[in-house]
């Protein structure tokens, strides 16, 4: 029964973003314009010649693609949520017997459609135009990618509640994200930074999301890395657990 | 039989600010039941605590025999509401809307033969952000209605319907009523509770100050009746003082103003012109409505 009103919201809250003059422009295509941009202006230098430049098209640009699509997301439940509560739909919602967490997980469920979805039209459009030779599992760097989007959409709640008006949720979100992404290993390794700040990148959700992803993509076994995904899955149980108790309906 | 809503000893406050006070009263089964009050005076957070939205900070609430706080999910099956201030999703559609809460519910109404009921037929693939704010506002009460609610609360139901809409709006309440099914509503149009409903609650700083059906509630807050008459006759006056239950009579030119109060009034006053041959060019009665009650019960001055 429930179950029947989650995939309803679903679908429609989907096709409600979609309809969003920069829903789909926004969240779908310009990653993926990014992406094949930056592939082949790095891909345009011969790979023996510069190995930087070679293991960045390898491993760093998908990785970093993928998080920029993560965060994307998240920054933009962020909004909904608030745009949501502010015009009194989350109240109107909850006044029908949809359970609270139905409403919310149905948000949650549309960015990780909408973020496979990217996913996959950037691997396809980057296979044709851009020569990575991909022998990675993309269904299991996928399955990572997801499982870090609901982690970290945690996190995104939790910003949702703490941020008064849906004026400065988008905003005050990317100036919580956008460092966040700076320390998580995605630019420079974290062995690479002062001491000081490592220590404030192994507090970072992201960061775990980054290894996670560039093992995957690496290759590496899942097990590997059973420890970042230890680590999503506390990150959602701490801030769905901070969240339950200040989440503001209206 | 048992009553739809039983209210007692209702507060709730919001911070400082006390919006409920101490509220008590029942909702018979199958009775329309209004709920007016200034702006502030706590109808929609009473409202609110009955649909187990909010929770009272003291007092029980028993509705349709189940607590409204503890029950949420299974009272929700059974009412339809209409929130005072509520939006949908910017770009859903009127059509979507309806199949979306019409999914929501184990039992349905008709979606497409409400949204005709409500004039929304033509509006069915229309955003929600591009309605109107009556067509909005009609939305809103078809998705009150989608499950067939035993009982239905209706917080402003008419705020910003023109005449027509109001009217068909009505007739639809009435509807409800005729089916055996309870209605619970909020309104600051006198006229309407007038017309709709069976008995009305006047709520003020969060108390309920007085209950019962719109005519009683005039009648014994407001007994007085007012005749206004024009004639040229000057000793027409003089002649209405004779008359017991005239207590004030005020002469503004040809036309002459008396208040009095008791039933027999209006007849007095027909008996004494007849008798005395007073020729009249004009004759009107004034009956204090439910209006004249409110303003005399919570003043006349704007209400923060
Ligand atoms: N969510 C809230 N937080 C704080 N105060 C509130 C809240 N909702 C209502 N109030 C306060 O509680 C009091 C009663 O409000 P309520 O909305 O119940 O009044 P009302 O009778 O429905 O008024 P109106 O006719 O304007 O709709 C008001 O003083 C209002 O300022
Ligand atoms: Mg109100």
């Amino acid at each position: 029964m429930m179950l029947r009103g989650l995939w309803k919201l679903t679908w429609i809250e989907t096709k409600i973003f979609l309809r969003e003059p920069l829903g789909a422009l926004g969240t779908i295509a310009i990653p993926v314009l990014v992406f094949l941009l930056l592939g082949r202006m790095v891909g345009h230098a011969p790979p023996s010649a510069n190995p930087a430049s070679s293991s960045f098209l390898a491993v760093g640009l998908p990785v970093m693609a993928a998080v920029l699509i993560a965060v994307g997301s998240v920054l933009s439940l962020v909004a909904i949520i608030s745009i949501y509560r502010e015009g009194g739909i989350l109240k109107r919602l909850r006044a029908t017997p949809l359970r609270p967490y139905t409403i919310l997980a149905a948000q949650v469920i549309v960015k990780l459609l909408l973020s496979a979805a990217t996913l996959l039209l950037m691997v396809l459009a980057g296979k044709r135009y851009y020569p990575v030779d991909i022998h990675v599992s993309l269904v299991g760097f996928t399955i990572g990618l997801l499982i870090s989007i609901w982690s970290i959409s945690s996190l995104g709640f939790l910003i949702a509640s703490l941020v008064p008006t849906a004026r400065f949720a988008q905003p005050i979100g990317s100036l919580i994200m956008y460092p966040m992404m700076s320390l998580s290993g995605l630019f420079f390794p974290v062995a690479a930074l002062p001491p000081a700040l490592q220590a404030v990148s192994r507090v970072l959700p992201l960061t775990y999301m980054v290894s996670l992803l560039e093992g995957i993509w690496k290759g590496d076994p899942w097990w590997t890395h059973g420890s970042d995904i230890a680590v999503l899955v506390a990150i959602f149980a701490v801030c769905t657990a901070i969240s339950t108790k200040v989440f503001r309906w209206e | 039989m048992r009553p739809a809503i039983q209210v007692s000893g209702l507060s709730k406050s919001y911070g400082d600010t006390v919006a409920v006070n101490g509220v008590s009263f029942e909702v018979s089964d199958g009775e329309i039941f209004g709920l007016i009050g200034p702006n502030g005076a706590g109808k929609t957070t009473t409202m609110e605590c009955i649909e187990g939205m909010r929770r009272p900070d003291k007092g029980t609430i028993s509705v349709l025999g189940l607590d409204p706080f503890r029950n949420v999910y299974e009272l929700q099956e059974r009412i339809g509401v209409q929130l005072q201030q509520a939006q949908l999703q910017k770009r859903i559609k009127v059509w979507e809307a309806v199949d979306l809460w019409a999914s929501l519910y184990r039992k349905k109404a008709v979606g497409e033969r409400l949204l005709e009921q409500l004039g929304l037929s033509e509006k069915r693939n229309t955003w929600f952000m591009n309605l109107s704010g009556g067509q909005k506002q009609r939305l809103f009460i078809a998705l009150a209605l989608i499950n067939d609610p035993e009982l239905v609360f209706l917080d402003e139901l008419t705020t910003g319907l023109d005449p027509q809409a109001r009217h068909t709006i009505w007739d639809l309440v009435r509807g409800i009523r005729e089916r055996g099914k309870t209605v619970f509503l909020t309104t600051h149009l006198m006229e309407e509770a007038e017309r709709l409903c069976d008995r009305v609650a006047i709520l003020e700083h969060g108390r309920i100050i007085d209950i019962g059906s719109p005519e009683s509630l005039v009648k014994r807050h407001c007994p007085e009746r007012t005749v206004v008459l024009v004639t040229t006759d000057a000793t027409a006056a003089e002649r209405f003082r004779t008359i017991v239950c005239v207590d004030t009579i005020t002469c503004l030119d040809t036309e002459i103003t008396l208040r009095g109060h008791g039933d027999d009034f209006v007849t007095e006053v027909i008996q004494c012109l007849s008798e005395s041959g007073i020729r009249v060019t004009d004759f009107r009665t004034i009956l204090p409505n439910l209006e004249d009650v409110f303003l005399k019960l919570t003043g006349r001055s704007i209400r923060d």
